[in-house]
């Protein structure tokens, strides 16, 4: 009997890396090309927040998209940054008093998060490694619950660990996620470690930089001018 | 004496606005705090300097306005820099991208100064791109006397501020919703 149900694992085994193997190659050939979609519902939206400028980015992106499309909102930002979910609730609650929810329709309120940091400002890159399997697994557990259909993101270390996670959730089959990746304005000549990582893993739908000059250096990248 | 414009009228307050913003950049503090600096600050026509010192462990001396110098005062934080860098005539900068954008966006002149202790100094990239389109000055702490001094006002080119819209554009025709 035991040897039956090992041969069977030793069948199914093989099967199903293939099948996963077979799933991702789908979802990377997918990653980039646009979507199509009928019914004009909302989407889940995630947005990536950090200190150091990438806030005011993100939330000049957010102001001008459609309030009731792009919702509900979830706000992440890094455990150790208590301005930017602020600035958020500011944007947010601006919103509120202008009275943007359309009548009738039942919007989601938004809803602000904070994640383990995998990497601080300044910290090596070996110790980084550590706290990034911690901010891993944050993030995983922070995408499985929002689970999110669009997340856009600019750059903060903590957008590696949940575009990564939601990728992995979109080879899974567990939900499908747009990634709209912006690098910072700051980066001129060279992408930070964040973007590097996601224009090489390909894993970004849309990349878009801020600099033509950049533009240029990295072909995929897309420039639509500046933010700030 | 050009550039510096309004030098000698009386009564007139011309401010330099220093911000390092949450950052620790003692190099910077030290810098205009310097006589060196207080001077050519005081020969370009400013009668104060307000110094937003951050974490910083570099106490600047506080000085009365009085003929013949510049008057100097300080603080650590403020929750919002705007009502500042509005009434400065000048601003001296860390670089981080906040307080650059916000400073240009009000169509202030501004020198931003490049903490070159900081690790991964990429900072550096924006004030350089900005300076070479004439839109800032960029310095360093030990070269800031001699931007000062050889700066001109009147050769900098009014920031136009970016558009985000663009990029909703890009998302919202790559999800296929309709852009209007």
């Amino acid at each position: 009997m035991g040897c039956d149900i090992g041969g069977i694992v030793c069948y199914l085994f093989p099967i199903l890396v293939s099948l996963l193997l077979i799933r991702a190659a789908y979802v990377w050939y997918s990653t980039g090309k646009p979507r199509r979609r009928a019914d004009s519902e909302s989407v889940r939206t995630l947005i990536v927040l950090g200190s150091g400028g990438h806030t005011a980015e993100m939330l000049s992106i957010v102001n001008v998209l459609l309030k009731d499309r792009f919702a509900p909102r979830f706000y992440v930002a890094a455990a150790t940054d208590n301005m930017s979910l602020q600035k958020a609730r500011v944007l947010e609650d601006s919103l509120v008093q202008h009275g943007e929810p359309s009548e009738g329709k039942k919007i989601e309120a938004s809803q602000y998060m904070q994640i383990y940091r995998s990497r601080e400002v300044g910290q090596s890159y070996v110790t980084s490694i550590g706290t990034t399997l911690v901010a891993i697994a944050h993030a995983v557990w922070l995408v499985l619950k929002i689970r999110p259909e669009v997340i856009i993101c600019n750059g903060p270390g903590t957008c590696i660990p949940l575009c990564v996670s939601a990728f992995l959730f979109k080879i899974l089959g567990v939900k499908w996620s747009c990634i709209f990746y912006v690098e910072s304005i700051a980066r001129v000549r060279k992408l930070s470690l964040s973007g590097l990582l996601l224009y090489k893993l390909r894993m970004a739908d849309q990349f878009v930089v801020q600099w033509p000059q950049l533009q240029k250096k990295y072909p995929r990248a897309l420039y639509e001018g500046r933010l700030m | 004496m050009g550039g510096g414009g309004g030098d000698g009228e009386s009564g007139r307050r011309r401010i330099v606005f220093v911000t390092v913003g949450t950052t620790c950049f003692d190099a910077l503090v030290e810098a205009v705090d310097s006589e060196k600096v207080k001077e050519a600050l005081w020969r370009k026509g400013f009668t104060h300097l307000l110094i937003q010192m951050g974490r910083g462990t570099y106490i600047p001396s506080k000085v009365a306005a009085e003929d013949g110098s510049i008057a100097v005062d300080y603080f650590t934080f403020s929750p919002s820099i705007a009502d500042f860098l509005r009434s400065a005539s000048l601003i001296i900068s860390h670089a981080g991208s906040g307080s650059i954008f916000e400073t240009l966006r009000l169509g202030k002149p501004l020198i931003v100064v490049v903490n070159e202790d900081l690790m991964d100094n990429h900072q550096s990239e924006l004030a350089e791109e900005l300076a070479d389109q004439k839109h800032l000055f960029c310095a360093r702490p030990q070269t800031l006397c001699e931007i000062i001094d050889a700066m001109d006002l009147e050769s900098l080119v009014p920031y136009t501020p970016g558009d985000a819209l663009p990029v909703a554009k890009l998302i919202n025709n790559f999800l296929g919703f309709p852009t209007d």
